[in-house]
């Protein structure tokens, strides 16, 4: 019976060392800072898409309506958003004449575009997501070189976000299913590159300037306020 | 007595696997460490829960409670009961077969593998067959 007593406490001693091994690679899991990552292709759930369909800027009564599909990692996409949108906005949607529907289709070339789709899906979480997009926007150059995740989390911070809950948005990857469902859907509906234009069933696909959108939509107004 | 010893082991081991796949899911860790992308595919995935409860959660809760029943099984004065071992290999015949519809989930609809999960089905199969290994041992005079 003496041989007992020793291989239990050889046991429990066995068992304390994987036990603190245990708590403590947990620990270390815990204490560092999420580095985040956005899986692409996850099966999309219905309430991924649930009454979302893109991000909206404008009245619901203006008469014609563009639907950008756009990666914010892709150099067009950022001139476009810091050097166009801005009059855009101004010009057109400010004063009722337009309405801007924003989709994300990250390239699969660019590493960060779908965490940039992310960070910015949590912003609208907490109804802050035009700000957070634009941010990152004019920081393209900064954090497409790294550390995309932590300039990201900065911008949160900048734009005022609660960073608890944007940390843990970030970190279950909770918009993983509806930036799939907006790449699909752009897949669908034709859109190879970035930034491409979804205009009354049209795609527009290159560069574009304010102008050149304010033309389109004066052709179209008039179409679209006789079809009402 | 190895054997048990064996089974409460792969237990805890199992506690700390389910524990981390958990914090990973509700936010409290960033990455998984997997290599594959695998893990993520399937921890984010309409699958990750079962009746409306995650399945790690389930997995966390469901290696505690063999832990515990291992250590029972570890008492001096349960030496030679075998009610402990037969409650162990019990619930690890229910685990190994959650598994076996985890693993078919992985393979054949999510078409994608999580090493943390193979890591839980090796160790739950472990503690049955541990389990096994026990009850098929003579019983042990118990201590005066």
């Amino acid at each position: 019976m003496a041989a007992a007593p020793v291989g239990m406490s050889r046991f429990y001693t066995i068992l304390g060392v994987v036990a603190v091994v245990g708590i403590g690679l947990l620990g270390y899991q815990l204490s560092k800072p999420a580095t985040v990552s956005i899986p692409a292709n996850v099966t999309i759930q219905p309430s991924d898409t649930a009454g979302f369909r893109g991000y909206l800027k404008g009245s619901a009564d203006a008469p014609v309506e563009i639907t950008e599909y756009a990666d914010y990692q892709c150099p067009f996409c950022q001139t476009f958003a810091t050097l166009q949108m801005p009059t855009i906005e101004e010009r057109l949607i400010k004063t009722g004449r337009l309405r801007w529907r924003y989709r994300d289709f990250p390239l699969q070339q660019h590493s960060y575009a779908r965490l940039a789709a992310h960070s910015a899906a949590c912003a609208d979480e907490q109804g802050k997501y035009w700000p957070q997009h634009e941010h990152i926007y004019e920081g393209q150059a900064e954090w497409a070189s790294g550390d995309a995740a932590d300039v990201f989390r900065r911008y949160a911070r900048e734009v005022g976000l609660d960073l608890a809950k944007y940390d843990a948005c970030m970190s279950a990857g909770k918009y993983a299913g509806r930036i799939q469902a907006s790449y699909d859907e752009g897949m669908k509906a034709g859109v190879s590159s970035t930034p491409t234009l979804l205009v009354s069933g049209r795609l527009y696909q290159g560069r574009f300037d304010s102008d050149a959108i304010s033309r389109l939509v004066d052709s179209l107004a008039p179409r679209a306020a006789s079809a009402k | 007595m190895m054997a048990r010893m064996g089974a409460a082991l792969m237990s805890l081991v199992g506690v700390f696997v389910s524990a981390y796949l958990y914090l990973y899911k509700i936010g409290r860790i960033g990455t998984l460490a997997c290599g594959t992308g695998g893990c993520e595919t399937v921890q984010l995935s309409p699958w990750s829960r079962f009746l409306g409860i995650e399945v790690a959660l389930i997995g966390l809760v469901g290696y505690a409670v063999l832990f515990v029943v291992g250590l029972v099984a570890l008492r001096p004065g349960l030496a030679g009961a075998r009610w402990p071992v037969a409650l162990l290999a019990g619930l690890a015949a229910g685990g190994t077969l959650f598994t076996l519809y985890l693993t078919y989930l992985e393979l054949f609809v999510i078409h994608a593998i999580c090493r943390w999960c193979v890591g839980s089905a090796v160790i739950i199969v472990a503690i049955l067959i541990l389990a096994l290994l026990a009850l098929r041992q003579p019983r042990e005079p118990q201590a005066a």
